[in-house]
């Protein structure tokens, strides 16, 4: 410090002087804040030596510090290991119950059912989605992207009604367990390109029957003589309004005359991998998404739904609430 | 130009003047012990009364309702209770609203008659009240008390000063476990702190209100008003020339000066009323002097205005030459009525927007709520019949104490529609929201356009008149 060169009214200042006459005052910080800065300095060579900031390479180690005497060492890997050792223990009691339950008890249970969903939304993501989308609303492919045996869902989606091996509890979990592979002959060859024409046509319509080639060509064996399908076969409802490939004339020429998994290089796709081979799911985690597709919305049970018309005049709302477009 | 006029010139608005001015100023910074004299009088009653409005902090928490505290902030469970009312996080707009009435109250307290908050209600008035009144009764009076503080150590100066001390820390210590136990269940907390048996948490509070109100009320005092207080800066702001204050009129009391024996003041026709006595500063508890007129210092106690009363008294005066007047009236302009005075009305205007706000929120607050919420991946499914099926996500917070079962109705939408198992009744937990799903399907040939007004409606299946209702949409494919 220099020497009080400007003694201004009595008060020291450092004798630099500019403005004329702005100065400053060589003033002492107050003890209590010396005291603290000097602790404060004093605290970050223990906390260094408590918590090394940066790694001291010691022997190819690192040197890892002092920690907090008495409660051993403390790193976040450790932290985190504690705290999902917490989120895992409230978890316990609902994943042993669930080991010994079987996917229809498990839905059945109210409580249970809504932790598996929420557990069942992680996993879907992780392991279905790819597929069958994002909360099971399928993928679609269109355009000229894909090739024409592409054409269509890459899975089926799954928070409709159909299902092409039954959407009970049951079956679900099976489906996911073991997986399934499309079957359908390629019919080229065997049916000609005409009758295929005019199948494809009736089927389009959602009338696969009203061709008596639907029979004559031997369809009946796999969809049924109604051509609804069969759940034991996996086969599809060609009656409804839900097309599991593409469901333009081309497409289902494309699915008639090629087939699913038939071998052919122009045959359509579709296959479910068996989760317990694959070995990347456990009993539990299998159960869990059984649940949680089924929950989408198109699950069935076992017995008829019950449900109860509501009151409902669409003219009438349309007419005193105009549509939030 | 002299060589004095120069020096002038150069001590104008320099350090060196600004220091010099500011030698002028009376400042309090804590060098000396304020001991304030205890005087009777009106608004030395009045204090004591408002005063005794923080009994309810100490003691409100151990009444009893339904045999649950009356009154809880439970936090830790998010719900509070006041008497048979539950409010959970839904409501706590209310809070809010409260927040504003309160803060407005202030407002407009202050605008009307400055600081009286501070003056009368304030906690760090009242337990600095509580503390000195405390000393006086273990040290002796104001004079006492600073003899007391010069003398030397002795034996009695060490049983007087520990004695004060512990009585003090007792208060604060029960100061904490006062303000706990409004968050947590009274006898419970007791019974676990006669067995040192506290969470952290509950340690920490204890030990942060235990010393907090031990510094700050007995030895921080005024310049916790003075230095620490941002509501002491910020009710400045609220006072204009029409609020009313301790005010010494300087007309009537100057030239100050002392009163001779044998003559009276009035006779005295140089003098005023003031005789310069000084009992206004001795009694002041922040030590402030009123006749400098308003300042930072004063937290408007009309302590001053006892004090000044009783010598006016004692000299034969009229009463009031310190009084509470407005800045309007001390400079002889009219005095407004209080309804010409815009701001406060402003200020009362929200204060009853809020209470509205908060006595329509109380009146309605149900006892069950819905909320909706449509999916929105996929807005929608087609089923294999063609119909549109819908996916909702129901939160139906039920607060009364029992669980109920509720039932799903659903009004407008789609012709034809249906919840599906409309006929399920589902259960609903007291107290928390509960989730479930509902669809509702409609056939795909009614369905007209891409949003269809929806309103759902949930009933108790025991209490038809207990319902809750929710206005969603119905979403559909365009075509």
């Amino acid at each position: 410090m220099s020497e009080n060169h400007n003694s201004a009214g009595g008060v020291p200042t450092t004798g630099h002087v500019w403005d004329d006459d702005l100065g400053d005052f060589v003033n002492q910080p107050p003890k209590w804040w010396m005291l603290g800065l000097t602790a404060s300095a004093i605290w970050v060579v223990v906390y260094f030596a408590m918590y090394p900031s940066i790694p001291v390479a010691i022997n190819g180690s690192y040197w890892h510090g002092l920690g907090l005497p008495g409660s051993g060492q403390w790193t976040a890997i450790k932290e985190l290991a504690a705290d999902q050792k917490a989120l895992d223990d409230v978890r316990q009691p609902y994943e042993d119950k669930l080991k010994a339950m079987t996917p229809a008890q498990i839905l059945a249970d109210a409580n249970l059912s809504e932790y598996v969903a929420r557990s069942g939304k992680v996993l879907f993501s992780d392991n279905c989605a790819a597929c069958h989308g994002q909360n099971g609303i399928g993928t679609k492919q269109e355009g000229s992207k894909f090739a024409q045996r592409e054409q269509g869902y890459m899975a089926p989606i799954l928070n409709d009604d159909d299902w092409l091996y039954g959407g009970d509890i049951d079956t679900i979990y099976e489906t996911i367990s073991g997986g399934r592979q499309g079957m359908m002959v390629a019919h080229e060859g065997m049916v000609s390109d005409a009758d295929i024409d005019t199948l494809a046509n009736a089927v389009a319509k959602g009338e696969p029957t009203s061709t008596p080639l639907f029979a004559a060509s031997g369809c009946t064996a796999c969809h049924g003589e109604d051509g609804k399908g069969m759940h034991a076969m996996g086969s599809a409802n060609l009656t409804d309004k839900i097309w599991r490939f593409d469901g333009s004339v081309e497409g289902i020429k494309q699915t008639i005359k090629y087939g699913v998994n038939s071998g052919n290089p122009n045959a359509r796709i579709a296959i479910m991998p068996n989760f317990t081979e694959a070995g990347k799911l456990s009993a539990v985690e299998m159960k869990k998404l059984a649940v949680y597709v089924y929950k989408f919305g198109g699950g069935q049970p076992s017995a008829a739904p019950e449900a109860a018309p509501v009151a409902a005049d669409a003219a009438a709302s349309a007419a005193s609430e105009p549509a939030a477009q | 130009m002299s060589e004095q006029q120069q020096k002038g010139k150069q001590e104008v608005g320099t350090v060196t003047g600004l220091y010099n001015e500011h030698g002028e100023w009376a400042t309090n910074l804590g060098e000396k012990t304020i001991h304030a004299k205890r005087m009777p009088g009106r608004f030395r009653t009045l204090k004591y009364i408002t005063e005794s409005f923080w009994l309810i902090f100490f003691f409100g928490a151990y009444l009893r309702w339904d045999g649950k505290q009356a009154l809880l902030l439970d936090v830790n469970n998010r719900q509070f209770h006041i008497f048979g009312l539950t409010i959970l996080p839904q409501d706590i707009w209310m809070v809010s609203l409260l927040l504003l009435l309160l803060a407005m109250t202030l407002f407009a307290v202050t605008s009307v008659a400055s600081r009286v908050f501070c003056g009368f209600f304030c906690f760090q008035t009242s337990w600095v009240d509580l503390f000195t009144w405390i000393e006086e009764k273990i040290e002796g009076n104001a004079n006492a008390r600073h003899k007391l503080d010069s003398a030397p150590l002795t034996a009695d100066k060490f049983r007087k000063k520990a004695i004060k001390h512990i009585i003090w820390f007792a208060i604060s210590v029960f100061t904490g476990i006062s303000f706990t136990i409004w968050f947590e269940d009274a006898f419970v907390y007791w019974h676990n702190l006669l067995r040192f048996d506290l969470s952290m948490m509950e340690w920490a509070t204890l030990v942060a209100f235990t010393l907090g109100t031990y510094f700050l009320a007995g030895f921080l005092r005024e310049q916790t008003c003075l230095w620490l207080c941002p509501y002491a800066r910020i009710q400045g702001v609220m006072a204009d020339s029409q609020t009313i204050f301790p005010t010494y009129d300087d007309g009537r009391g100057e030239p100050r000066g002392r009163l001779r024996r044998g003559t009276p003041a009035a006779d005295d026709a140089k003098l005023g009323d003031c005789i310069d006595c000084f009992q206004c500063v001795q009694v002041c508890p922040t030590g402030v002097d009123i006749r400098d007129g308003q300042q930072l210092g004063c937290i408007t106690c009309g302590l001053c205005l006892d004090a000044c009363d009783s010598v006016m008294d004692k000299i034969g005066r009229p009463r009031g030459l310190i009084r509470y007047a407005s800045l309007d009236e001390m400079n002889g302009k009219p005095v407004k009525k209080l309804h010409q005075h815009p701001r406060t009305l402003v200020y009362v205007f929200i204060i009853l927007l809020a209470f509205a706000g908060i006595v329509y929120g109380l009146s309605h607050l149900g006892s069950m709520t819905l909320r909706v919420e449509p999916e929105r991946q996929p807005l929608f499914v087609r089923m294999s019949d063609g119909s549109i099926q819908n996916k909702y996500n129901f939160k139906v917070l039920n607060k009364t104490d029992k669980d109920i079962h509720v039932r799903i109705l659903a009004e407008g939408g789609v012709a034809g529609q249906i919840v599906v198992d409309a006929e399920r009744q589902q259960l609903v937990h007291h107290g928390k929201a509960s989730g479930f799903s509902v669809f509702v399907k409609a056939p795909g040939m009614n369905v007209k356009q891409e949003v269809t007004p929806l309103r759902f409606i949930v009933v108790n299946t025991e209490d038809e008149k207990m319902k809750a209702e929710y206005q969603t949409v119905f979403n559909a494919p365009k075509n």
